[in-house]
C-alpha cells in the first residue's frame, strides 16, 4: 500500500445555529482545505463525504444533496456514515482510495447541521432505537450514556469529580480554538459538578452541545507530496482501524469499549506501535461526554482500565502534560456537529503535527498522534494514527 | 498556513433568528408512518410477554441462551436451535435516574431506568426497562430484581406488559 499524507485541512466555526446551508458549509471547509494544500478541485481524483443521519437535515440521499458543496460532481464520490464514528472513519475511506492507488489526491469533507430539526435534534435521535424492544419505553438518548457512565464509574470506583475534570480541561483548551462554540477560560470543577443533573450521573456540563459545522482534509500520495513540494505541510497517516460490536447493547458489558480496543490494535499494528503508552505523544479521543474521553483512553490502550481519571487528576492529559489529550478543546469545548468533528480530531492531529495549531500548539515536540471517533448504539470505533 | 487564518467561515444565528423570522427560513413537517412486521423471533417473544413469560433461544454452537431471542446466533453465525423459557428475575447491570423525558423536557419526579440481566439467559444478556417500588437512593448496580406484570387483560404483547422491575423480596428467586 502507498503512503498517504494529509496536506491541508479546513473547517468552519461550530455553533448551535449557522446561517449557511449544509452545502455552503461544505464548500467553505473544502475551499479552505484546498487552498491550504495549494490545489484546485480539478486536481482531486475522488471525493468522500461524511455526514450523519439524514433526519437531522430532513433530506434523504443526503450524500447526493451535499455533493455540489463538497466538489464531488463528475468524480468518483461516496458518502460514508458510521454514526458518530464518521468523524474519523471518512478519513479512513479517503485513505484507502489513495493507499490503493485508485486516487492520487482525495478530498474528505464532513458536514452536519443539527439546528434544522426543530425544536431540538433529540426528536430524531428517538428513531435510532430498536422499534420493538426499546422504543415503547420512550427512551431519551442521554439515558444510554448515563447507563454506560454509571457502569464505568461504579465497576471501577471512579469518583465523579475525576470525570468532571475532563469537561473543565477541554472547555479551557477550547479557548485557543478559533472555531469553538463553548470555550470557557474560567470554568471550575465546581461549575461542572454543580450543573443540573439531566440523567444521573450525567450533568448538563458533562455533555457536548449540538452544533452546525463542516470540516475537510486533503489526502495525497507520497508522489504528490514530493512533486508538489508539500513535505513541510504533510502529516502522514501511519495506521487505520475500525470495528463495530452488536447493536444488542443490553447483551454486553458497557464497562469497556472492546470495539475501540480492536480498532486501535488494528491501527497500531499497521503503524508498528506495540507500546502505545510510550509511542503515542498526544491523543484526540472522542469526547461527546466527559467520561467518554476516559473510556476511550482505556480502549486506545493509553490508560490502564479504570485509571484514565487518575491521569486527568494528575494533569498528565493537560496540553503541557506528558500525554496531551484533546488539545483542540474537543467536542466538549469546540462543539459536536457529529461528522464534522473531523475538524477537531483528524484536523487537530494535522495542525499539531505540522506546527500550525497556533495558540493550541502543544509546547513540547510531538511526533505521533492518535484520533478516535465513536458512535451508533455505543458500538462503533474508528481510529487513525498520524505522524509528522 | 492555517494558524494565520483570521476569519473562519460561518455566520452564527441566535434562536430568535429562526423563530422570529429575521432570516429566510423554509419549513416542512414530514408525515411518515410505519408498521414493522416483528419477525420470527420477536413475534414469539411478544406473544410470550402477553402470557406473562420471558423466552430466549438456545444456540448449541456456543451453548448460550440468547436473550432477547433471535433466530440466528451472531457469534457462531448459524441458526439457533430451540426456544428456552428464562426467568422473570435478574440483576441490575446499570441504571440512570433521569430528569429528562423522551423529548428532553425536564421532569420533577425522576424515571428510574436501566439494564436488567435476566436469570436463565447467558451472562450479561438482558433488556432495558424501568425500575419501581424503590427510590433513587435505594437503587444500585447488582441489585436483584423481579418483573411486575400488568394484569393479563391489560397486556398487549409489548415490553410494556412488564410494568417495571421491583426489588426481589426475601425468599423469592
Amino acid at each position: 500500500m502507498r503512503k498517504v499524507a494529509v496536506v491541508g485541512a479546513g473547517m468552519t466555526i461550530f455553533r448551535r445555529r449557522l446561517q449557511e446551508t449544509g452545502k455552503e458549509l461544505s464548500f467553505e471547509a473544502s475551499r479552505m482545505a484546498l487552498d491550504q494544500a495549494k490545489m484546485e478541485i480539478s486536481d482531486v481524483n475522488a471525493v468522500i463525504h461524511g455526514t450523519a443521519p439524514d433526519a437531522f437535515d430532513g433530506v434523504h440521499m443526503k450524500g447526493e444533496y451535499l455533493l455540489d458543496g463538497s466538489g464531488g460532481i463528475r468524480k468518483p464520490y461516496m458518502r460514508v456514515y458510521t454514526g458518530g464514528g464518521t468523524g474519523v472513519f471518512s478519513t479512513i475511506a479517503g485513505w484507502w482510495h489513495v493507499a490503493s492507488g485508485l486516487a492520487d489526491i482525495a478530498l474528505v469533507v464532513n458536514e452536519e447541521k443539527m439546528s434544522s430539526c426543530q425544536p431540538h435534534p433529540q426528536s430524531v435521535f428517538a428513531h435510532i432505537w430498536d422499534p420493538i424492544l426499546d422504543r415503547p419505553l420512550k427512551p431519551n438518548l442521554v439515558w444510554i450514556f448515563a447507563m454506560e457512565m454509571n457502569r464505568y464509574m461504579t465497576v471501577h470506583g471512579i469518583p465523579y469529580e475525576d470525570i468532571a475534570r475532563v469537561a473543565v480541561k477541554n472547555k479551557r483548551n477550547a479557548v485557543g480554538h478559533p472555531c469553538a462554540q463553548l470555550p470557557d477560560a474560567n470554568i471550575t470543577l465546581e461549575d461542572v459538578m454543580n450543573s443540573e443533573v439531566m440523567a444521573w450521573p450525567v450533568h448538563r456540563l458533562d455533555i457536548s452541545p449540538p452544533s452546525d459545522g463542516a470540516a475537510a482534509v486533503v489526502l495525497a500520495s507520497e508522489d504528490v507530496v514530493r512533486k508538489r513540494k508539500l513535505r513541510d505541510q504533510a502529516a502522514w497517516i501511519k495506521g487505520v482501524g475500525w470495528c463495530i460490536d452488536s447493536t444488542m447493547w443490553t447483551d454486553r458489558d458497557l464497562v469497556f469499549p472492546e470495539y475501540v480496543n480492536r480498532a486501535a490494535k488494528m491501527a497500531y499494528k499497521q503503524a508498528k506501535i506495540d507500546r502505545p503508552k510510550r509511542q503515542i505523544d498526544f491523543a484526540e479521543p472522542y469526547d461527546p461526554f466527559d467520561y467518554k474521553e476516559l473510556h476511550h483512553l482505556e480502549g486506545l490502550g493509553l490508560a490502564d482500565k479504570g485509571k484514565a481519571g487518575l491521569m486527568t487528576r494528575e494533569g498528565i492529559t493537560e496540553r503541557d502534560g506528558k500525554l496531551p489529550v484533546c488539545p483542540s478543546g474537543g467536542l466538549l469545548g469546540v462543539g459536536n456537529p457529529i461528522a464534522a468533528t473531523m475538524g477537531i480530531k483528524i484536523g487537530e492531529l494535522y495542525w499539531q503535527l505540522t506546527g500550525q495549531a497556533g495558540k493550541r500548539q502543544i509546547p513540547h515536540e510531538v511526533h505521533t498522534g492518535v484520533a478516535q471517533a465513536w458512535g451508533d448504539l455505543m458500538q462503533y470505533g474508528s481510529v487513525v494514527v498520524m505522524g509528522a | 498556513m492555517t494558524a494565520r487564518i483570521e476569519k473562519w467561515p460561518g455566520v452564527e444565528l441566535g434562536p430568535k433568528d429562526l423563530e422570529g423570522g429575521t432570516v429566510t427560513t423554509v419549513r416542512s413537517r414530514p408525515d411518515a408512518r410505519f408498521a414493522w412486521s416483528a419477525g420470527e423471533a420477536m413475534s414469539r417473544f411478544l406473544a410470550e410477554l402477553q402470557r406473562g413469560r420471558l423466552i430466549g433461544r438456545r444456540c448449541d454452537g456456543c451453548k448460550r441462551v440468547l436473550f432477547p431471542p433471535r433466530m440466528f446466533c451472531e457469534e457462531c453465525f448459524r441458526p439457533t436451535d430451540a426456544w428456552v423459557y428464562v426467568r422473570d428475575t435478574g440483576a441490575i447491570e446499570t441504571f440512570s435516574v433521569s430528569y429528562l423525558d423522551t423529548d428532553a423536557r425536564r421532569i420533577a419526579e425522576p424515571i428510574l431506568v436501566g439494564v436488567v440481566s435476566i436469570d436463565g439467559a447467558a451472562p450479561k444478556m438482558g433488556i432495558m426497562h424501568y425500575f419501581g417500588e424503590m427510590t433513587k437512593d435505594d437503587i444500585r448496580i447488582g441489585m436483584r430484581v423481579k418483573a411486575v406484570w400488568r394484569p393479563p387483560e391489560e397486556r398487549t404483547g409489548s415490553v410494556l406488559d412488564i410494568r417495571h422491575f421491583r426489588p426481589l423480596r426475601e425468599g423469592e428467586g
